[in-house]
């Protein structure tokens, strides 16, 4: 009773992708109608990458990083670096000037991205090295520290002519449509999930488990964390460098502490150690940011204004929403279990359960 | 360089070192108790700035210090009991966690009561009094704050190894549950602590936002890690140790402008953080742990 046959859960599921891309397909050719949807669509999407890449991370290999922010600076400059329209630069770098090596140098929007990604991945493993021997809280604060090193270099002037300073980039080329975006994090999602399902995955838990086990039973601590580190980064990079092209102009500021801590939060809401849960939080939590918006906008009832509607108020109610979550709710959303037809079934067969229970008249009332 | 020159820039950094040693040791006091990184701490300074401003408005100074004081020790006292209490016997990192939400609620709270544009903060006229010695000239408050933290060190280290709520504070971060189970209370022993903790960080508030003049609320954000990472350098867990650390700190930065590099002052502390890390996790006055299995 409790499970489907295999045939009827892939059918499901095909039917599942297939209203998603029918329903980005309308999207996308009713651009002009559906802008607004299309934009929260897009950073949900995006965020989705960065909060898969950070559980893989955080819930899967337990070590908590918090340098989402300064990797996905790399991956955003990278990407906008080297796709700017060549004619489009001399407005861009108005007032320092563009490098000359770099002045001719356009890659297509993949390559750009890919790169991106790789040059994260670079630098994460160079920082892994020394950071990676640290426990808990004292890794967390020393990545912490590389995000704001990595944000201090590009704004700093001596760099002016890379990375345009503290004026930012503009002009990045747009995506050529939402479904582009959502092919790429597709993508990225599903090859963290064939790595988080690998015999490296396995590792990766057993280190969250417990390190000394783990390197008892002949795990290399030190070879896996940076694996998962490094693979980690460089999805953070590409979810960076999307980012910038979904922004279409970011600077410094763009990338500040508040960035990872967004991503965390959509971690922690999603449940640690649930990629379903992390995907299901980005689309909640960037999408429950519109919704409360009503909350900004004065309300008034019968010629009464009701007090505490003004600007900011959504975000309090916002916060207060998650620090409810983290109080009372920690395994987030979904726990440490995957989204699956079965859940799914289980859960209606249990609300079922409990509608009949409180029913009277029907076997009595609840005696629990 | 001149001599003077010099040693006006020592000065002020001297003075910035001591209020971020007032904030680090609120840092520093909740991590060696209950092994949290309080992020909310810097918020909880930023608030106390916005505090004055709002106590200035109708009482006179002698006044209105007091009640920020007393305002900010309840709002520290209040979030240790909503906040992090009630994950007392859960993992690290849900606490941890329970912290960033807190940091991020304050802030958003701050911007929705008071707008996310700068405030001025108010002048209090004794400490904007320009002193001058020899040739160098500064407000009271410049001289007094290094004086100010070190008194306070003092008191604070004296009432830890001489009062029975120090020798209870001890206890319990040697070891939490030998502790409970010698009959400390441990959760005065916490409120104590978060709220000495916050009295500091009023205290460090009301000196760091007299020589900034503006309070807006992201302005706790920065300087929260900065004094976390000072007591950090100091050794965590360590009173001394993070007044020392504040000092490093506030000295480092203020060479760091003097010399042109004001893009790095914010990098600087944490190359030093990453440095100490890895020459000395333990920092400069901690002591070793041994981690069991």
């Amino acid at each position: 009773m409790m499970s489907m046959k295999p045939r009827t859960k892939h059918i499901l599921s095909i039917a599942l992708a297939a209203a998603v891309i029918a329903m980005l397909l309308y999207l996308d050719s009713n651009k002009a109608q559906y802008s607004y949807s299309i934009a929260i669509l897009e950073r949900s999407a995006i965020y989705a990458v960065v909060a898969v890449s950070m559980n893989l991370l955080t819930g899967f290999t337990g070590l908590f990083s918090l340098g989402q922010a300064g990797f996905m600076a790399i991956g955003a400059y990278t990407v906008g670096i080297l796709t700017i329209p060549v004619e489009a630069r001399p407005n861009v770098y108005y007032i320092n000037g563009i490098a000359e090596p770099l002045a001719n140098v356009n890659l297509p929007f993949w390559a750009a991205l890919i790169l991106g990604g790789l040059m994260a991945a670079l630098v994460g493993g160079l920082i892994g090295i020394p950071v990676l021997r640290l426990k808990s809280d004292y890794l967390a604060i020393a990545t912490l520290g590389f995000s704001e090193i990595i944000r201090a270099l590009i704004a700093a002037p001596q760099l002016d002519r890379i990375t345009n300073g503290s004026y930012g980039l503009k002009s990045i080329p747009a995506f050529s449509s939402i479904l582009q975006v959502f092919g790429i994090a597709a993508l990225c999602i599903l090859i963290m999930i064939l790595v988080i399902n690998s015999s490296y995955g396995r590792a990766f838990k057993a280190i969250r488990e417990d390190e000394t086990a783990a390197e008892a039973m002949g795990i290399n601590l030190f070879k896996h964390k940076s694996m998962s580190f490094v693979i980690s980064c460089f999805f953070t990079g590409i979810s960076g460098g999307l980012l910038a092209v979904f922004m279409r102009s970011i600077d410094s500021k763009t990338f500040q502490v508040n960035l990872t801590y967004d991503i965390l939060l959509i971690v922690v809401l999603g449940g640690l150690g649930s990629i379903t849960g992390s995907v299901l939080a980005s689309f909640l939590m960037t999408a429950g940011r519109e919704w409360l918006r009503f909350f900004d906008v004065p309300l008034v009832i019968g010629g009464f204004s009701v007090p505490l509607f003004r600007n900011g108020f959504r975000m309090v109610i916002f916060s207060l929403i998650l620090m409810a979550v983290v109080l009372y709710y920690r395994k987030g959303l979904m726990g440490n279990k995957e989204f699956s037809w079965d859940g799914i079934l289980r859960f209606f067969y249990r609300i079922a359960g409990r509608l009949r229970r409180k029913t009277p008249g029907n076997g009595g009332e609840a005696n629990a | 360089m001149t001599l003077s020159v010099f040693l006006q820039h020592c000065l002020t950094g001297i003075s910035l070192g001591g209020a971020y040693a007032l904030i680090a040791i609120g840092y520093t006091m909740v991590y060696g108790i209950l092994r949290l990184i309080n992020f909310a701490h810097g918020d909880i300074f930023m608030m106390a700035g916005y505090f004055m401003i709002f106590a200035m408005v109708s009482f006179p100074w002698y006044v209105a210090i007091p009640l920020v004081l007393i305002a900010t020790v309840l709002l520290g006292v209040f979030i240790e009991r909503a906040a992090y209490k009630p994950l007392r016997n859960a993992p690290r990192m849900s606490i941890m966690i329970s912290a960033i939400g807190v940091s991020y609620l304050l802030q958003n709270l701050a911007t929705y009561l008071f707008t996310a544009l700068p405030r001025g903060y108010p002048t209090i006229p004794i400490l904007k009094k320009i002193f001058q010695i020899g040739p160098l000239s500064a407000s009271l408050v410049t001289f007094i704050t290094p004086v100010l933290t070190l008194a306070l060190v003092y008191l604070l280290v004296f009432l830890i190894n001489h009062s029975k709520v120090g020798m209870a504070m001890r206890a319990v971060s040697r070891d939490f549950e030998t502790a409970q189970l010698m009959g400390i209370k441990i959760n005065r022993v916490i409120t104590i602590t978060f709220a000495i903790g916050s009295l500091l960080a009023a205290v460090g508030s009301i000196l760091y936002f007299t020589d900034r003049m503006a309070v807006f609320p992201f302005s706790g954000a920065l300087p929260g890690l900065k004094c976390f990472v000072a007591a950090v350098l100091g050794g965590i867990g360590s009173i001394p140790g993070a007044m020392v650390g504040g000092f490093i700190l506030g000295l480092g930065e203020t060479a760091l402008v003097a010399l042109g590099y004001s893009t790095f002052s914010d990098a600087f502390t944490f190359v030093l953080l990453i440095l100490m890390l890895l020459i000395r996790p333990t920092g400069l006055f901690g002591e070793k742990v041994t981690d069991k299995v």
